[in-house]
């Protein structure tokens, strides 16, 4: 049976959801192998939550300089694995460093790149959602390891637990890859509400709240929600850009898409297309948003927003 | 200080997209310069003119990469207009359909074989949309690697980049000795418009093509032939179903709610 590699991903020292979604990917293919890269010191830490039932077993490589020569150095290790071992496919999560990784990695070991799979099947064959939402393409890798980025939320995870066998890896990495040096990091801020890509629902605001975000945040606390922007309300100053949902922002396809205020320029489009259900608040009848919304509102969001967070607060309580 | 900036010409944001053999439909459509590509220009023509400047004005230069069909002149002509010194096009007809490895390829040879100290690029090119192309030509040239730079420092003396980093995972500062291959973000600074003076200056100024051959690169390497992935189909998706839209008349959040409801959202 083949061998497939996929990157476990953390949060902190928290295992991000997106770990099983490449290993439910992976076990369609072969055998999983996990990939676990580690600051010294908290390898089992991290290994340990590698727990799920498709993957048989995880590669753990502690090194400090995974976080301060960035890609590179990452890209070099998990090359030097894919190289000895020659898997049907590297499976890593969409995302600035996933793609770029991949990229790195693809180059190193001449394999074939695809990026922002939505879908692999067990033959290999990837699924992606490209021109803003408007084609469907299928497409394989003919050379190499089939390297592949999968965005987060594609398919929904296998939650059986398992014991795969944790296996210490020593790491050298050579000077070539520590050209650039990371001199210091800022982590996100941490706002108690989940992350953007993870999250199943999403509610976003742009230009229309003003500035004034707090009826779409009071909505997304209710549904649990994580909060998006508009690329004009983070231009604005009026919301984090690491919240900007869009083309140079972030892609999401969570259950349910709130788009409140935001008049859905092509570039946001790009961003929230494949969200599985959209619903729309804009005071512009004619807002191409419209266009996508399963269920659209023509109104003002400071009073549509309010009555629907005490209609979700009333079926709460 | 010698910059590259690689620029790639693309159809329009706003024109309908279509693949005809699995490969961008590109004549069919607008083209313009990817718009994240000026990003790059404006910061390295920042750069240059903090140090001296470029052109008759100083020891600078700005230098415009791009692969593409021959028609990528006109998007080049507008960078050049911006400011930049001059530009090399590779074109050439076994390019058609390469995949990012091979475009890696073809950028990186053209850079490594005209002794510069720092590259710029776009973060992504709004067509293909996979925003790898700058790490791998820093991974083929075995150059540091500064991409997603919200703010870019150059010490010349010290022949040193500073960068932030800005992606989800928070914020980076990151450093590097030349040569260094950067990308940045769109919300780095605000690309300058090309004045009537740059337009006319642009039209003298030296754009040189190239093709596969005066590169060294084996045309088995690039194009549809050489890309190592291949596209097996590609169809439009149907277009939405009409949802349903109400106009609000002081119940539009109940109803917002009922039909969350009833979809068992919530």
């Amino acid at each position: 049976m083949s061998e497939v590699f996929i990157l476990a991903q953390f949060i902190g020292d928290k295992i991000a959801k997106t770990t099983a979604e490449l290993a439910t990917c992976g076990a369609r293919i072969g055998q999983v192998t996990a990939i676990v890269l580690a600051p010294p010191g908290s390898g089992s830490a991290l290994a340990s939550q590698v727990t799920s039932e498709a993957i048989s077993k995880v590669l753990v490589m502690e090194s400090a300089d995974f976080a301060r020569y960035g890609v590179a150095a990452s890209a070099e290790v998990i090359a030097h694995k894919v190289n000895e071992h020659k898997p049907a496919a590297l499976l890593i999560t969409s995302s600035a460093f996933g793609k770029e990784l991949a990229g790195c990695v693809a180059v190193l070991t001449d394999s074939g790149l695809i990026t922002d799979a939505v879908d692999v099947s067990s033959d290999l064959v990837a699924t992606q959602v490209i021109f803003g939402g408007s084609s469907t393409v299928h497409s394989r890798v003919t050379h190499g390891s089939a390297i592949i980025t999968l965005r987060p939320n594609s398919f929904s995870p296998d939650v059986a637990e398992g014991s795969p066998e944790i296996v210490n890896v020593s790491v050298a990495i050579s000077d070539s890859a520590k050209r650039a040096e990371v001199i210091s990091s800022q982590p996100p801020v941490a706002e108690g509400r989940p992350e953007l890509t993870e999250a199943q629902i999403i509610v976003s605001g742009g230009r229309g709240t003003n500035g004034d975000f707090s009826a779409v945040e009071t909505f997304a606390d209710l549904l649990g929600a994580a909060v998006g922007a508009s690329r004009a309300a983070t231009d604005a100053g009026w919301y984090p850009h690491s919240h900007q949902v869009g083309q140079t922002g972030k892609t999401v396809s969570p259950q349910l898409y709130v788009a409140c205020g935001i008049s859905g320029a092509i570039q946001h489009r790009a961003g929230m297309q494949t969200s599985k259900t959209v619903v729309v608040i804009n005071k512009d009848p004619d807002a191409p948003i419209f266009e996508l919304a399963d269920f659209g509102v023509v109104g003002d969001l400071f009073s549509v927003l309010p009555q629907a967070s005490e209609g979700v607060k009333a079926r709460k309580s | 200080m010698k910059i590259a900036v690689c620029v790639k010409q693309v159809p329009d944001s706003w024109a309908e997209k279509k693949m005809i053999g699995g490969v961008l439909d590109r004549q069919g459509v607008d083209a313009v310069l990817n718009d994240l590509d000026e990003y790059a220009v404006e910061e390295a023509l920042r750069i240059v003119e903090a140090n001296g400047g470029n052109g008759e004005a100083g020891p600078n230069s700005v230098t415009l990469i791009s692969m593409g069909p021959e028609r990528t002149t006109d998007a080049v002509r507008k960078a050049l207009s911006m400011g930049a010194d001059a530009a090399i096009i590779v074109t050439d007809p076994a390019l058609a359909g390469s995949d990012a490895l091979a475009t890696s390829r073809v950028l990186a040879k053209v850079i490594a074989d005209g002794d510069f100290d720092l590259v710029f690029c776009g973060t992504e090119s709004t067509d293909a949309r996979m925003s790898v192309v700058p790490a791998m030509i820093a991974q083929r040239l075995a150059w540091a690697q500064l991409t997603f730079a919200g703010s870019v420092k150059v010490d010349v003396d010290s022949k040193t980049t500073t960068i932030t980093r800005v992606t989800e995972a928070g914020v980076d500062t990151m450093s590097a000795k030349f040569p260094a291959v950067i990308s940045v973000v769109e919300k780095i600074n605000e690309p300058r418009y090309p004045s009537f003076k740059g337009i006319m200056a642009a039209k003298k100024k030296p754009v040189e093509i190239r093709n596969l051959a005066s590169l060294g690169i084996e045309s088995s390497l690039v194009g549809t032939v050489g890309a190592w992935s291949v596209v097996d189909d590609a169809t439009p998706r149907p277009p939405k179903a009409a949802g349903i839209k109400i106009v609000d008349d002081g119940n539009g959040g109940n109803a917002l709610v009922d039909f969350l409801v009833e979809k068992k959202l919530i």
